[in-house]
């Protein structure tokens, strides 16, 4: 279909079907059952096999009419795509409509106290039972877990096998009794982030992603998503059209409550857009050692920006390599957000440590100092960025082993 | 904004690729470095008349073929990569866009055509090179056009045939022309730690120059901008070729019972040092000049050329204890970027008001 087609196709649509008075469910459906709703997905599953220009098109015509469009913040998506790459046609059947209408919520259970950089050394137990697979272990660092339906769950179904052969990947219904969430404060004050305490909680067989022992490569693909996410930066789903009718309200209020956990990611990413305004309310601006460092983060922030775009356009034209091309953008990001913090405190001075009604700009430079840590921890370390860099881009020769035996064996924490 | 080279863009680059390979080998460069001129004209004569490298970048109508600092940016990272030893950037470059953007239309119809071709070598006397803000202090030209002064830093001053100089006049700078072996203009080789570039102290006095054109403060900083892109290139293709080439020895190089490139430390610097590359290549890949909104000054030339001097800055140890070619890589991205990057920093600071580092 022709770009002038599509947006054909889509105005009748949305003339014959939008009203401002559906609820967001019923108008949500409308959208899944027509393949609008995720266009770029396959045919078969809800979508029309749009290609990403073709997607765009899309997305335009959604936005000039103000359209309101399919569930788009948080862990859903990367839950979604997932099951697209690696699930069965039933799992792909029960679980994507009710993404995209929004109607479950997601998070994603991967990391552990004793496992993060070592993802693969998850110790949280999947026992195979007669028509289920009971779950015993905890997790940590899991966003949006208070309100989600469902996790993506890695977890170890065999403990004789080398590690990466024994994990198996899950949805899991998060609203049993064996799941507990509890939310984790973090120093800048927000709790975006929970610890899930799984104890004998069950899975379903069918809920099982990819075969046992397969956990490993699926979830390697939604890391990979997750990780292209960062280079890109963070789309914290657009603020509501204002606009009157039900289908408008209640999906400000789905973005009131998906969106709270990332208030404070864009200081995460050292908020590069408000150095030149403070440095000039200032005076900074006039000091040259700040012009200096300023100068270092506009080179840095410009050719990020560049460069994201040109892994952007080489894989969507079907280059290889996912996962090194994101590593690069996301060491960026990390290198960027240090500058950037680093520039604030030296416009700002001790006035940055202000966190009160005195603080400098209501509060948003000192949360950006102590939020910028996270950057480089979150989704992968930079230690682990420049690993697979150095090894998967470069070919580097990989470090030897000291865990290639059964799993049981290997020296963990707590033992 | 163009990210990505065009097929033209790609089958030129090959066609250079191959050219560089073949003629400027570490043989070649290693035997050209020991000697004065430090070129091969046939070499020379083989890039100017075979393949017009020379007259890439300068206008059709004065000769050259009307392309622009794309295509010879891939050029110059050919030659970086290769270490070419020749008076291409003297010549073609910074004379050749001396003469496009200072001098008169009746000099550029007689001279430019000449630089495009290759036919004859000319090199531009800043007498600071140092301190571009500052041209026009050292050398300085009386009403009748007579040249005094010396300038410390000409590259390709002792083989180049002519001389363009930016000499201060009673209001403002003038380019003048001048022959190289004119009464009144002593040349003495200078002695460099970057073998691959040859440099050399011209003194003027009272040389009879030609004058060809005027300088302005605007004319001089768009200069500046295209020299300094095109210098940036070069030092890409000089840092993309230390990087290959320091991964690829960690592979094969065992200490302590394993290669050295299996040891995290080393795969960090590595990892670093390509992000660096690839942000210095996404700038690169911008044709024309950015005008940031606030500034609103191209000062993007200067920080792409310093990121490439950032990314070999930081290899300080390898290049030293083996091949000599990367000891040429690192000795020449080092000169160079030495002396451009305090021009530019001081070229810079005023105009802008962001000293750039």
């Amino acid at each position: 279909m022709s770009h002038d087609g599509i947006k054909a196709a889509l105005e009748g649509f949305l003339d014959a079907e939008f009203s401002p008075d559906l609820s967001l469910v019923e108008w949500r459906k409308r959208l899944v059952s027509a393949g609008w709703a995720a266009p770029s997905w396959p045919d078969a599953y809800f979508g029309r096999d749009f290609s990403q220009a073709e997607a765009l098109v899309v997305s335009q015509v959604f936005a000039e009419r103000r359209v309101v469009g399919a569930a788009q913040v948080g862990p859903r998506r990367l839950a979604a795509e997932t099951i697209l790459a690696h699930g069965t046609h039933e799992q792909k059947q029960r679980y994507l409509p009710k993404i995209l209408t929004g109607e479950h919520a997601w998070c994603q259970l991967f990391s552990e106290p004793g496992s993060g950089s070592d993802l693969a050394g998850a110790s949280t137990r999947a026992d195979r039972k007669a028509d289920h697979w009971l779950i015993n272990g905890q997790k940590v660092w899991n966003t949006s877990a208070h309100h989600a339906d469902f996790g993506i769950l890695v977890a170890r179904s065999n403990w004789d096998l080398p590690k990466h052969q024994g994990l198996s990947y899950f949805l899991i219904d998060m609203r049993q009794p064996g799941v507990e969430v509890r939310p984790l404060k973090q120093m800048n004050g927000h709790a975006s982030f929970n610890e899930v305490f799984l104890t004998d909680a069950r899975v379903a067989l069918d809920d099982l992603v990819g075969g046992e022992g397969q956990g490993w490569a699926v979830a390697t693909a939604t890391l990979s998503i997750e990780r292209q996410g960062f280079a890109r930066g963070r789309s914290q789903g657009a603020p509501a059209p204002a606009s009157a009718g039900r289908v408008y309200e209640e999906l400000a209020r789905e973005l009131e409550i998906d969106n709270e956990p990332y208030t404070w990611y864009p200081q995460r990413e050292g908020r590069p857009d408000l150095i030149l305004q403070r440095a000039q309310e200032t005076g900074a601006i006039e000091d040259d050692a700040v012009r200096q460092e300023m100068a270092k983060l506009v080179c840095l922030t410009e050719a990020a920006r560049i460069s994201a775009d040109q892994v952007s356009a080489h894989q969507k034209s079907g280059g290889q390599g996912m996962l090194p091309a994101g590593s690069i953008g996301k060491l960026g990001a990390s290198v960027i957000a240090r500058q950037a913090a680093h520039v604030h405190t030296m416009i700002s001075g001790a006035s940055a440590m202000l966190s009160g009604p005195e603080s400098a700009f209501e509060g948003v430079i000192a949360e950006t100092l102590i939020s910028v840590p996270a950057i480089s921890i979150a989704g992968g370390t930079d230690e682990i960025q420049r690993n697979i860099i150095a090894e998967r881009v470069l070919g580097m020769p990989k470090e030897q082993r000291m865990d290639t035996g059964p799993f049981r064996d290997i020296p963990r924490n707590g033992q | 904004m163009q990210t990505v080279l065009s097929d033209d863009q790609v089958q030129f680059k090959h066609v250079v690729h191959r050219f560089f390979d073949t003629h400027s080998t570490t043989t070649a460069v290693r035997a050209l470095a020991e000697t004065e001129t430090g070129f091969d004209p046939l070499v020379w004569s083989q890039l100017s008349e075979t393949l017009g490298l020379p007259g890439t970048h300068l206008p059709e109508q004065y000769g050259g073929h009307g392309f622009g600092p794309v295509e010879l940016g891939i050029i110059q990272e050919e030659m970086g990569r290769t270490l070419y030893c020749g008076p291409f950037f003297s010549s073609a470059v910074m004379a050749g866009y001396a003469l496009e953007r200072f001098a008169d239309d009746a000099a550029k119809t007689e001279r430019l055509p000449q630089i495009a071709d290759g036919s004859i070598r000319a090199t531009l006397v800043l007498d600071d090179l140092n301190h571009p803000s500052q041209v026009g202090r050292l050398i300085a030209a009386n009403q009748a056009g007579a040249l005094t002064g010396s300038a410390p830093i000409v590259l390709d001053g002792c083989s180049a045939e002519v001389f363009f100089i930016v000499a201060r006049e009673d209001s403002g700078l003038g380019l003048y022309a001048l022959a190289a072996k004119a009464p009144g203009a002593e040349v003495s080789a200078q002695d460099s730690i970057d073998m691959t570039r040859k440099v050399a102290r011209v003194t003027l006095q009272e040389a009879a120059g030609t004058r060809i054109g005027s300088v302005t403060p605007q004319s001089l900083n768009r200069f500046w901008d295209l020299t300094s892109v095109a210098l940036a290139h070069e030092m890409i293709g000089g840092a993309s070729r230390l990087l290959d080439e320091t991964v690829e020895y960690t592979k094969g190089r065992y200490q302590f019972g394993r290669p050295i490139g299996s040891f995290q430390a080393l795969k960090h610097r590595c990892a670093d040092l390509l992000m660096n590359l690839e942000f210095a290549k996404a700038r690169l890949s911008m044709p024309g000049f950015v005008w940031r909104r606030v500034i609103k000054r191209p000062f993007i030339p200067v920080w792409r050329k310093r990121w490439p001097q950032t990314v070999l800055w930081r290899w300080r140890g390898p290049p030293f204890s083996f091949e000599a070619v990367l000891v040429l890589l690192g000795r020449t991205t080092r000169t160079f970027g030495l002396n451009a990057q305090n021009a530019m920093k001081y070229c810079w600071a005023r105009p802008t008001g962001i000293a750039l580092g």
